[in-house]
């Protein structure tokens, strides 16, 4: 069962959230995440879903998403070139001794200090689903509290498409750090 | 000018040609009926529960092929239309729902009648509306019927709130929405056609698979061609009966759990499927893993949901029925089918449908009986509820409308009415809904009040509307109800008998069903019991003199008569059982 990013523009008003997860229930299709904000087109919004399922499931996904009359558009994006993000907030205890090592976790990670006071520290993390569980599972030691995730955006990339791939990005720098780490601690 | 909503309601329905409503006052709207009270040339029709108003309104539309209209208020009014509206939905029958709401400063206070309308049918209409503003009130009407017509059509909602209806606001109608979300697509794609015409022509032992679709597209001209030109055989769904006439050489009339044993097995042995406006149903595939193994398959429906959803289909084409096969069958030539026909004549006469009865064993298509068959005693062999059904099929000539509820009534008078005509079979197919028959035969009715309404019912399926015999008196409709009375929640019983060693459990109505023949003159109707099958003509007769009121014949049929050939679910079309 792989894993599917798909992209729809929806009309902007109301029940039509409750007209798509109904349809997931309904139809026993499973939700990861899911994520809504205003799009583009005025009155419109971009829902982005992130479902399981084999090629069937994804084609009946979508095609009962283009069912509904409030769906404008609908994409599957897995398997084009897309970029994908997720914004965590975390707040993880802190204190004399351990503030200094979360900071400097959170720079390797470009992650932002937003909140700071005696005992805890909040961190704002964004990037793909693997970095924001990379940055949680190095500060899960300290002792988190509480964390906020907001579901995976996405949007495709406009040059490409499946046949063009873009050129082999370099390994970012927090993947570098998380693999020297891990490397270390083994 | 400026017109109150309830005004604008009345006003749409007419700019839409809509000229008869079935509904039920309640307090959220009563500002609508206020306004029909004094509108001329709007029929209205008072039921006598909700969801008969929706199986009127469905059955209307499935004789007219127009959109049928209900009006009823909230809170109760509005839920008990869910049956009717999820029936409808299944089906894809136009049909537009005006349910009647709190006023909107009240919406989610849990105010008297109040419900989710629009969050408890989402899942069960094609679209719904909450309206909050009277300005608004037209828009949502041009888009509502646009939608529930047009595509693959379906029952559409819309919840007007008691201010909205009383709130005034200019009116003028929309021209054609557009709605930016729904572009339904008509015709196929040029290259898939072409493709299909090729894999056509070629094929050897193809066999035409037509569904509901078929009729609503009103396409069977279509099919008879495409039929003709191929020389290939047709079998339909239930829903697709009388999309091509059943007394044609090349019918292999109805396919399925209770289809004929040579639909089923020219289904399981062709070389090519050609599946018309159906959805390979769990009741027509069986197991899915052998179904129709060696075939190529060829998939035409209006929506592309359909497609690829229970069977992977080598050629999806997306596209109304009609068209599409406009565009196809210009390009199909004669295939060499020829040794494929002789297979199906063979297999034709080997497997007949049958029922045994008072006369002897029945086959279909012979004149005459075969007394050699059966050495039954017929002085205690009881009424045949098959040899009724094609009786009156034979008295009717295949011409009236025939109305069923569901069960075993429904799949003898599938079977053995004998269906030429498109449209002619009403039956709910889909969802499968008791109490269906009586309220769709007279919404039936009402669109053709001159032609022969029949509803096949059992003792189990009449009680749960029989409520609307009221509304068929009242109104002097001659709806002619036949009911095969065993006593029994016949289907139900039939699979406790053949799958749970016979342990009945909870399906005996004998000891308490009521007088039928009472109940009907009770309510003002004409009540006719029927014992023999020598008796079944002249009681037919009988009715089809009564022109000013429904007639109820209760026909006392054997009380554990099944229902053969018979696919077990979920087993595969050779596990057939024949009688």
């Amino acid at each position: 069962m792989a894993r599917h990013t798909i992209s729809m523009v929806v009309e902007n008003r109301f029940g039509v959230l409750a007209r798509i997860s109904g349809l997931f229930s309904g139809r026993g299709f499973n939700i990861d995440s899911i994520a809504v904000g205003e799009a583009a087109e005025p009155g419109t919004a971009r829902m982005t879903i992130v479902t399981q399922g084999d090629e069937m499931i994804i084609e009946q996904i979508t095609k009962q998403l283009n069912r509904l009359v409030d769906v404008i558009r609908v994409v599957d994006l897995t398997g084009e070139n897309y970029i994908n993000r997720e914004l965590a907030l975390i707040k993880v205890n802190a204190n004399q001794s351990t503030r200094q090592e979360l900071v400097q976790i959170a720079d390797i990670f470009k992650a932002k200090i937003v909140d700071i006071n005696q005992k805890t520290i909040m961190l704002e993390a964004t990037g793909n689903e693997d970095k924001i569980d990379a940055i949680i599972s190095l500060v899960r030691p300290f002792g988190v509290r509480e964390i906020a995730r907001t579901g995976r955006v996405a949007l495709a990339r406009e040059s490409s498409s499946k046949d063009t791939p873009s050129p082999e990005a370099p390994l970012p720098v927090w993947e570098k750090e998380r693999r020297k780490i891990t490397a270390d601690l083994a | 000018m400026k017109l109150s909503g309830a005004e604008i309601v009345i006003e749409c329905l007419k700019q839409e040609g809509v000229d008869i409503v079935f509904g039920y006052p309640g307090g959220v709207v009563i500002p609508t009926y206020d306004v029909i009270q004094r509108t001329t040339g709007l029929r209205h029709i008072l039921v006598r529960h909700e969801q008969g108003a929706t199986h009127m309104a469905d059955g209307y539309a499935r004789a007219t092929g127009k959109p049928g209209v209900v009006l009823v208020s909230s809170g109760p009014g509005a839920t008990n239309t869910v049956t009717g509206i999820a029936t409808a939905y299944m089906d894809s029958i136009p049909m537009i729902v005006i349910t009647g709401q709190v006023p909107v400063h009240l919406i989610g206070n849990d105010a008297f009648q109040e419900s989710d309308t629009v969050g408890i049918t989402r899942p069960i209409t094609k679209h719904n509306f909450l309206i909050k503003e009277t300005e608004d009130v037209a828009r949502v009407f041009a888009e509502a019927f646009h939608i529930a017509t047009t595509g693959r059509p379906g029952p559409v909602l819309i919840d007007v709130p008691k201010d909205v209806q009383i709130g005034e606001a200019e009116f003028s109608y929309p021209e054609r929405p557009d709605i930016r979300g729904y572009k339904p697509r008509t015709e196929g794609h040029p290259k898939q056609i072409r493709k299909a015409a090729e894999m056509l022509t070629s094929a050897r032992k193809p066999v035409i698979y037509v569904g509901g679709g078929a009729i609503i597209s009103e396409a069977s001209e279509e099919i008879r061609a495409l039929s003709r030109k191929l020389n290939a055989p047709v079998t339909t769904t239930l829903m697709g009966l009388g999309a091509y006439p059943e007394n044609d050489p090349l019918s292999l009339k109805m396919l399925g759990m209770h289809g004929t044993w040579y639909a089923n097995t020219a289904v399981m042995m062709c070389d090519l499927l050609v599946c018309i406006g159906a959805r390979f149903d769990d009741r027509v595939t069986g197991k899915l893993e052998e179904f129709s193994p060696n075939s190529k398959k060829i998939h035409i429906d209006i929506d592309p949901s359909s497609l690829n959803k229970n069977v992977r289909v080598d050629l999806p084409i997306v596209g109304d029925v009609k068209p599409v096969l406009q565009q196809l069958i210009p390009l199909v030539e004669r295939a060499d089918t020829e040794e494929w026909l002789q297979q199906i004549d063979e297999w034709k006469r080997d497997h007949p449908l049958t029922y045994a009865n008072t006369i002897g064993l029945h086959e279909e298509g012979l004149e005459g009986v075969d007394r050699e068959t059966v050495e039954k005693e017929t002085d205690n062999f009881p009424l045949c509820a098959q040899y009724a059904i094609e009786r009156i099929g034979q008295l009717t000539k295949g011409e009236a409308f025939v109305v069923t509820d569901v069960g075993q009534h429904q799949m003898w008078a599938a079977q053995w009415y004998g269906f030429s005509n498109p449209r002619s079979m009403i039956t709910s197919g889909g969802l499968g809904t008791m109490g269906f028959g009586l309220p769709a035969a007279i919404g039936a009715q009402f669109a053709f009040p001159d032609r022969e309404v029949i509803v096949f019912s059992g003792d189990g399926s009449i009680q749960m509307n029989i409520q609307e015999m009221a509304t068929a008196v009242a109104c002097g409709l001659p709806v002619k109800i036949v009911l095969l009375n065993n006593g029994y929640l016949g289907m139900v019983r039939q699979w406790q008998e053949l799958f749970y060693a016979q342990r009945y459990s909870e399906v005996d109505l004998r000891d308490s069903n009521p007088d039928f023949v009472k109940l009907a003159e009770a309510y003002g109707a004409v009540g006719i019991r029927v014992f023999k099958d020598e008796d079944v003509e002249g009681a037919w007769l009988e009715a089809s003199k009564v022109k000013d009121r429904p007639v109820m014949l209760d026909m006392v049929i054997a009380e554990e008569g099944n229902v053969y050939p018979m696919i077990p679910a979920g087993a595969a079309s050779h596990e057939m059982i024949e009688e």
